[in-house]
């Protein structure tokens, strides 16, 4: 089989053996533009890889655990992260490899190579792909090359790459990828030319940036900018950048280091240059017969170009698609530690304080109307957080993918998921609160009396010890009575509160003798001692980033939770006047501000009901092994506990299973007490398998139903190495 | 689509469009597994199938009646991972005899007619099912229950 061609052995119907980007290529060669020293691994190189190592079936196997459409983004990148995970771990071998290697050594000679995809599917679209393959540059030596090959094809299936190609409606099982293995040109000014403008059609654009293309095409580095007419073929404007850093090659691969003085002070690009890129960008036009996205680099003055594709131009009308988006659910270091800085520094301390604030304002001395106001203000306060949330906090969480990828790309573990025993054990606010919780009932389990009382609803009585921690505890995470309740009907008193020390008082903990993660410190070591130099300080600042995302992905919904009570207790406090009116038969005109207000909030209308499908007669159907995603290691039996509102929570039993639609750490004081976790949500990241994994829980998330298929009572096991739940029949 | 429909949709749909099924029975504890022709009602309460009398599946079945067909859409592929769904039928077995053998045996012949001089011969039994539970398989590991009230 010929795996490998040459630009110009290239024929129109190997179009689809290539892929665009390749077939690209290998016409501008053609027609005497001076591109790279360049070969081409067709798809069939890709097929004969995947048939060979058995990984066909395994990745369908993984893309159909359950409906894609079914599935959440989390749920995606967690599939995306084991079939990457089972490229890394297959190694090129037999007869591809013998080819591989000697076409790489006897083409290239040792050179350095940048290795890009070029997947076939991009041309049947006729949408863009750009960033969501990966590429790699600067790449050497055989096994690397070889390594990185196997990169760009597991790229076919990232989060981004599935989610788009679902959206344009591809065959995600019929996917192949080629891949361009290009010498790497240590470009001195490199940059990318639009022969049309994409905001203005008479105008040609040029960026351009010292060094590499790397900085500017995944948007770290800011380049400096040039629109030229393009009739007239004038500079209209250079708005040059802040030139700071520049992409150079590495030992392996490339990093960003400081511009050179000397370059910082003046453009990459003579104007006379940029009119000669403008040709350039005008003969690919010509030659592709529509405008063209060129990148380029320039070395000793010579002009190379890398790569020329359509630009995608939308049609009056066509909205544009989530491609962007996907893209952005990738986030760069340098983007994720100045979102940690703005949350950290931030956004925790004024939420911390805003939550104290509401705390400390005394809602009972207002009038009805000016509590009607407070009401208000509450509502907007707690929406801009809750805004805040999901556009901060949210991409913050990227910080524990980003290091995944990098661990596993250093280490090649047997377990995809290895590094999250790097992040857990770390402290976090609900296991601070949990741990509070325990001392609590502690010392109920060792106070008889005190525990007949709180078991018989009495007063507390002259016990000042318990008393008072009880205060602190309700102080810092409140009384639960919010959360128990998913903040519909607070509680009037700490009655839940009480109910869950009792019975973790009567079932102690056994988190302490629960199986422990894998001695984080050791894997540290490990991890860090596969890297010398600034890459040793790289991994030991992602490690630190991620597990600073991995502790806020909990703590932020806590602080949430504190402004929502707050505005809860509002709402409380002007529920509880108007029924007190109406009891009365009293009406007071200020009230009727306060009944709008509850009315237009929507209070008490949040309840969700299941919509229970019936049987026809004489049929009935069981649910007897759900699959799910694996999301804690461990295998447990036990009564299962489903919770339909947040009010089953206090009813939850020491050993029993919680079954639930999605944990929020608002709720995660009932896991000391759990066996195991099953959640509908899915994903590793969720809170349901954060806090199982920190307390040693099997844990299986992504069960379609979980809480219509499961009943309380029913005996489960939760497989968490598989991601199955079995349920059985006995008591139905 | 509720589960309920859907799943008794996907039954029906396999034992409409397969063939043949593995028949399990014993003797004295031993577990013995045979391939069958078999044809499904459709309101899938009864599975039937045609046997000679003197084969060991009719002899272990004319001594305890409780029997499982498996039936499975797999196409000896690895795509069966991901694809195939196999439905497990569990029931009571009992030979057919009278107007409703005639009534089976055309319905049975109309899905295997290259089967007819085989069937109609006097030394076969048509053999009926009825069905109390289809376990149902899909997703490699993905489990459902239709329990039928007889």
């Amino acid at each position: 089989m010929n795996w490998i061609l040459t630009p110009l052995e290239v024929r129109p119907d190997h179009r689809n053996r290539i892929g665009p980007k390749a077939y690209a290529l290998s016409l501008l060669a053609r027609e005497g533009f001076n591109i790279p020293d360049t070969l081409f691994l067709t798809v069939e190189g890709y097929n004969e890889f995947v048939n060979a190592a058995g990984l066909r079936e395994r990745i369908l196997l993984e893309l159909n655990r359950k409906k894609f459409k079914d599935m959440r983004w989390e749920e995606i990148w967690d599939c995306a992260t084991r079939i990457r995970h089972i490229f890394l771990k297959k190694q090129i071998t037999g007869p591809l490899q013998s080819y591989l290697t000697e076409k790489i050594q006897s083409h290239f000679s040792g050179k350095a190579l940048a290795i890009r995809s070029s997947a076939p599917d991009e041309d049947a679209s006729g949408s863009s792909f750009a960033g969501l393959h990966e590429s790699f540059v600067n790449v050497r030596g055989t096994s690397s090359i070889l390594d990185h090959i196997r990169l760009v094809w597991t790229s076919l299936w990232s989060d981004a790459a599935l989610l788009y190609r679902q959206e344009i409606g591809l065959d995600v099982e019929k996917s192949a990828m080629a891949v361009v293995l290009q010498e790497t040109v240590t470009g001195d000014r490199s940059g990318v030319v639009f022969s049309q403008n994409p905001n203005d059609e008479t105008q040609v654009m040029i960026e351009s940036v010292y060094g590499l293309n790397q900085g500017l095409v995944d948007g770290i580095i800011e380049p400096d900018r040039w629109v030229l007419d393009r009739d007239k073929k004038t500079v209209l404007s250079h708005k040059p950048a802040q030139r700071e850093h520049w992409m150079i090659p590495s030992e392996h691969g490339v990093e960003m280091a400081s511009l050179p003085e000397d370059l910082a002070g003046r453009p990459p690009l003579s104007s006379e240059e940029a009119l000669g890129i403008c040709d350039l960008a005008y003969r690919a036009e010509a030659l592709f017969k529509a405008p063209q996205d060129v990148e380029w680099t320039i070395k000793n003055d010579t002009m190379c170009v890398l790569q020329s594709r359509p630009i995608t131009t939308l049609s009056p009308g066509q909205t544009e698609d989530k491609r962007a988006w996907y893209l952005s659910l990738h986030r760069s270091v340098g983007n994720l530690t100045a979102l940690r800085t703005t949350i950290e520094e931030t956004l925790i301390p004024e939420m911390i304080k805003t939550a104290k604030d509401l705390m400390e304002q005394d809602i009972t001395v207002l009038s009805d109307g000016e509590l009607a106001d407070e009401v208000r203000r509450r509502w907007k306060i707690n929406q801009h957080w809750v805004n805040t949330y999901w556009e901060e906090f949210i991409p913050y969480a990227h910080g524990v993918r980003l290091f995944g990828q990098y661990y596993n790309d250093a280490m090649r573990p047997d377990d995809p998921y290895e590094f999250m025993n790097l992040l857990t054990q770390t402290k976090m606010v609900s296991l601070e609160r949990n741990q509070m919780m325990e001392e609590l009932a502690s010392m109920v389990r060792e106070d008889r009396q005190l525990f007949e009382r709180l078991k018989a609803g009495e007063p507390l009585g002259p016990d000042l010890e318990f008393g008072e921690k009880v205060n602190q505890f309700i102080e810092k995470f409140g009384d639960l009575s919010c959360a128990v309740t998913g903040g519909i009907e607070c509680a009037t008193d700490t009655r839940p509160l009480f109910k869950l020390l009792l019975e973790m008082a009567v079932n102690p903990s056994s988190w302490s003798s629960r199986k422990k993660p894998k001695d984080a410190l050791a894997l540290q070591q490990r991890f860090l001692e596969r890297f010398q130099g600034p890459k040793r300080k790289e991994a030991e600042e992602l490690l630190d980033l991620a597990r600073s995302s991995y502790r806020l992905r909990d703590d932020d919904n806590i602080y949430l939770g504190k402004i929502e009570a707050q505005m809860l207790s509002a709402v409380k406090e002007a529920k509880s006047r108007v029924e007190c009116s109406e009891r009365r038969g009293t009406h007071k005109s200020e009230l009727d501000d306060l009944k709008s207000v509850i009315h237009d909030l929507d209070y008490g209308n949040r309840k969700r009901e299941l919509t229970v499908s019936s049987n026809e007669y004489g049929f009935k159907v069981n649910p007897r092994q759900l699959v799910g995603q694996p999301a804690g290691p461990g295998l447990s039996r036990g009564k299962a506990r489903v919770i339909r509102h947040h009010l089953d929570l206090q009813d939850f039993k020491s050993a029993e299973i919680l079954v639930c639609d999605s944990v929020d750490p608002n709720m995660t004081f009932v896991i000391p007490l759990a066996a195991g976790v099953i959640e509908r949500r899915g994903g590793m990241l969720i809170h349901g398998a954060i806090i199982a994994r920190e307390y040693g829980l099997p844990c299986v998330t992504g069960i379609p139903d979980a809480t219509f298929l499961i009943q309380t009572g029913d005996d489960v096991t939760v497989d968490g190495f598989l991601g199955i739940v079995t349920i059985s029949q006995k008591d139905r | 689509m509720t589960h309920y429909k859907a799943i008794k949709k996907q039954i029906r749909e396999l034992l409409i469009n397969q063939k043949l099924g593995v028949l399990s029975t014993h003797h004295s504890g031993q577990p013995y597994a045979s391939l069958i022709a078999f044809v499904g009602k459709e309101d899938l309460r009864e599975i039937y199938f045609v046997t000679p009398r003197t084969t060991r599946k009719f002899e272990n079945l004319s001594v305890d009646s409780r029997v499982a067909i498996l039936i499975n859409s797999s196409l000896n592929m690895d795509s069966d991972f991901h694809e195939a769904v196999s439905v497990t039928a569990l029931g009571n077995a009992g030979e057919m005899n009278g107007a409703e053998k005639d009534e089976i045996l055309g319905l049975y012949l109309t899905k295997h007619p290259y089967l007819e001089v085989f069937a109609t011969s006097p030394t076969c039994a048509v053999v009926g099912v009825t069905i109390k539970t289809y376990v149902m398989v899909r997703n490699f590991q993905h489990v459902m229950e239709l329990h039928i009230d007889q």
